[in-house]
């Protein structure tokens, strides 16, 4: 029989990487892995927020990372400060902001560890249920606009020219993101989440013919990551968050090693 | 005359101090081509990228006819390894088109054999017929063609004109056509446009070509030598485009043909027949 706070685990985790899987796939399109890298640092101060006020540290993780997304959305319509500039400054002036909020937490010892890698083995029914409602509704959004976002990936003239709202699209994808992320920091923690998303979605890349073939072997590979790096963190007693991201490079590694091969089976077919 | 389908009216944009577009208006009509000319950094992409909705004017306004379809044609359009994209998904990029459909167009432009390939694989030319199919598909009442042979080989662009003159025709639909290039400017050509940064002067074909503003713009060696790109058809293409029974090709220019002073280095007997013994 399997131990509660393992099925929570594994539970919580292959709903992460399966909601994790589409978005990583647009997100390595669209060249957008340092933005979610920055929305992730937002989370501690979200964290510290969220202690400060008392709220739910969830609902300051989601809220600090939609803020931090709609800020950059601004700060993108300028031209005089780089983009990658602009979330260099944010990521890391929010993670500062975020460190000295914390120290003004009185009372409450935070396990800083656990937010920076995670506590997968800490979910709790709250959480999966945050998971499967909010990553439902992402996941939801997202196939509704799946057309046109990928049209405009391919080219923002091509989706103008065909009356696509090119802007809009662009800011419900940033803010959905920050939802994915801000649900994500307790399982993976900040440091860890980015890779969540985009080591899968790369190694399906090598077996995809189509995005959607991309997307949905993110999803899988993803749910594959997080199987083997709880297994691992059972078996051996490491990390389970750092387990998972192990998990995913190497999964990653074997798909570079086996892709060639594939290609020569199905060619000489 | 009918409203037009859409119209920039004194669209003003600067970039830092630079004025980009100066109180420019064009208004293209249902049927109508236009040639829109200029040098390289005119502004004529951010012209285009204006009038689609995806460059926003300091000043000024853009109006598009209610339920206007526009098929755009860029220069070339780079599909990222990272993203894979059969032709055949493509196709279906804005919204979904069956495997008979997607066969039928592109056979209808010579790219049949490409259906299952990785977009990322295919050559400028081979893009190109794709981009194009796509617009079958898609009936725009405009087609903005955004410089569409810059990335093909010189072979390959007479044939890519011969394609747009012919899908133009089937679709009954406007043309905005946007080139550097004198030589290329469409047959049956309504209104040049010709633009460096606002609408330096416009009209047939023949005005343009008088046109001192049209001189100064590219010399007068260079302005002398405008081809304009005739086609005749009296032949006729079996589906996949190619022609039956042998070129029957007149690509006659009845202005007056100089000896080109121009650098492209392009073999030009293709789009303009050189006149023999003037002005070499």
């Amino acid at each position: 029989m399997m131990d509660d706070f393992l099925f929570r685990a594994v539970l919580g985790g292959v709903l992460l990487a399966v909601v994790c899987g589409p978005f990583g796939a647009f997100i390595v399109w669209r060249r957008m892995a340092f933005f979610g890298d920055m929305l992730a640092h937002t989370a501690l101060l979200g964290v510290a927020l969220g202690l400060l006020i008392g709220v739910d540290v969830r609902i300051g993780m989601i809220a600090t990372c939609l803020a931090a997304a709609l800020i950059l959305a601004y700060g993108q319509r300028q031209s005089r400060i780089g983009s990658d500039t602009v979330l260099g400054m944010l990521a890391h002036s929010t993670l500062a902001l975020g460190m000295v909020a914390l120290a003004f937490v009185q009372g409450v010892a935070v396990d800083l560890m656990a937010y920076l890698f995670g506590d997968i083995l800490a979910v709790n029914t709250g959480d999966i249920l945050l998971l499967a409602v909010g990553g439902a509704f992402a996941l939801g959004i997202l196939a509704w606009m799946w057309r046109p976002l990928l049209a405009l990936t391919v080219s923002p003239e091509i989706a103008a020219a065909e009356s696509i709202p090119v802007e809009r699209l662009r800011l419900i994808f940033m803010l959905l993101m920050a939802l994915v992320i801000g649900m994500a920091i307790k399982i993976v923690g900040v440091l860890l989440i980015t890779a969540l998303l985009i080591v899968p979605a790369a190694s399906a890349r090598f077996f995809a013919r189509t995005p959607e073939q991309m997307a949905i072997g993110a999803g899988l590979f993803g749910a594959a990551s997080v199987l083997a790096g709880i297994a691992l963190s059972w078996h051996v007693d490491t990390p389970a968050g750092p387990s998972i991201v192990i998990s995913a490079a190497a999964i990653f590694i074997l798909s570079a090693g086996f892709a060639p091969v594939m290609r020569k089976l199905t060619s000489g077919a | 005359m009918t409203a037009p389908l859409i119209e920039g009216r004194d669209l003003v944009l600067s970039f830092g101090n630079e004025r980009v577009l100066d109180q420019v208006s064009l208004a293209i009509h249902p049927g109508e081509i236009i040639t829109l000319i200029g040098p390289n950094g005119a502004g004529k992409s951010t012209l285009v990228k204006t009038l689609l909705g995806l460059q926003k004017a300091d000043s000024g306004e853009v109006v598009r006819k209610r339920g206007l379809t526009i098929g755009y044609v860029p220069q070339k359009l780079a599909i990222d390894q990272v993203l894979p994209m059969t032709v055949k998904r493509f196709l279906s990029l804005t919204r979904s088109v069956s495997r008979a459909d997607s066969e039928q167009v592109l056979g209808q432009v010579g790219a049949g054999h490409v259906i299952d390939a990785q977009m990322s694989q295919l050559s400028g030319g081979e893009t190109q017929r794709v981009m194009l199919a796509r617009t079958l598909l898609l009936r725009p009442h405009l087609l903005v063609l955004d410089e569409p042979t810059q990335g093909v080989d010189v072979s390959g662009q007479a044939e890519l004109y011969r394609l747009i003159d012919e899908i133009r025709r089937e679709l009954d639909c406007a043309v905005l056509m946007i080139s550097h290039d004198l030589h290329l400017v469409m047959a049956k050509t309504d209104q040049v446009v010709c633009f460096n940064r606002h609408v330096c002067c416009s009209g047939i074909p023949e005005t343009v070509r008088q046109h001192p503003e049209y001189r100064s713009l590219f010399g007068v060696r260079e302005a002398d030598a405008i081809g304009i790109y005739h086609h005749e058809h009296d032949h006729e293409h079996d589906l996949s485009g190619h022609v039956v029974g042998g070129c029957g090709h007149d690509h006659s220019h009845d202005h007056h043909a100089h000896g080109h002073s121009h650098d492209h280095g392009h073999d030009r007997s293709k789009t303009v027949k050189e006149g023999a013994g003037t002005n070499q």
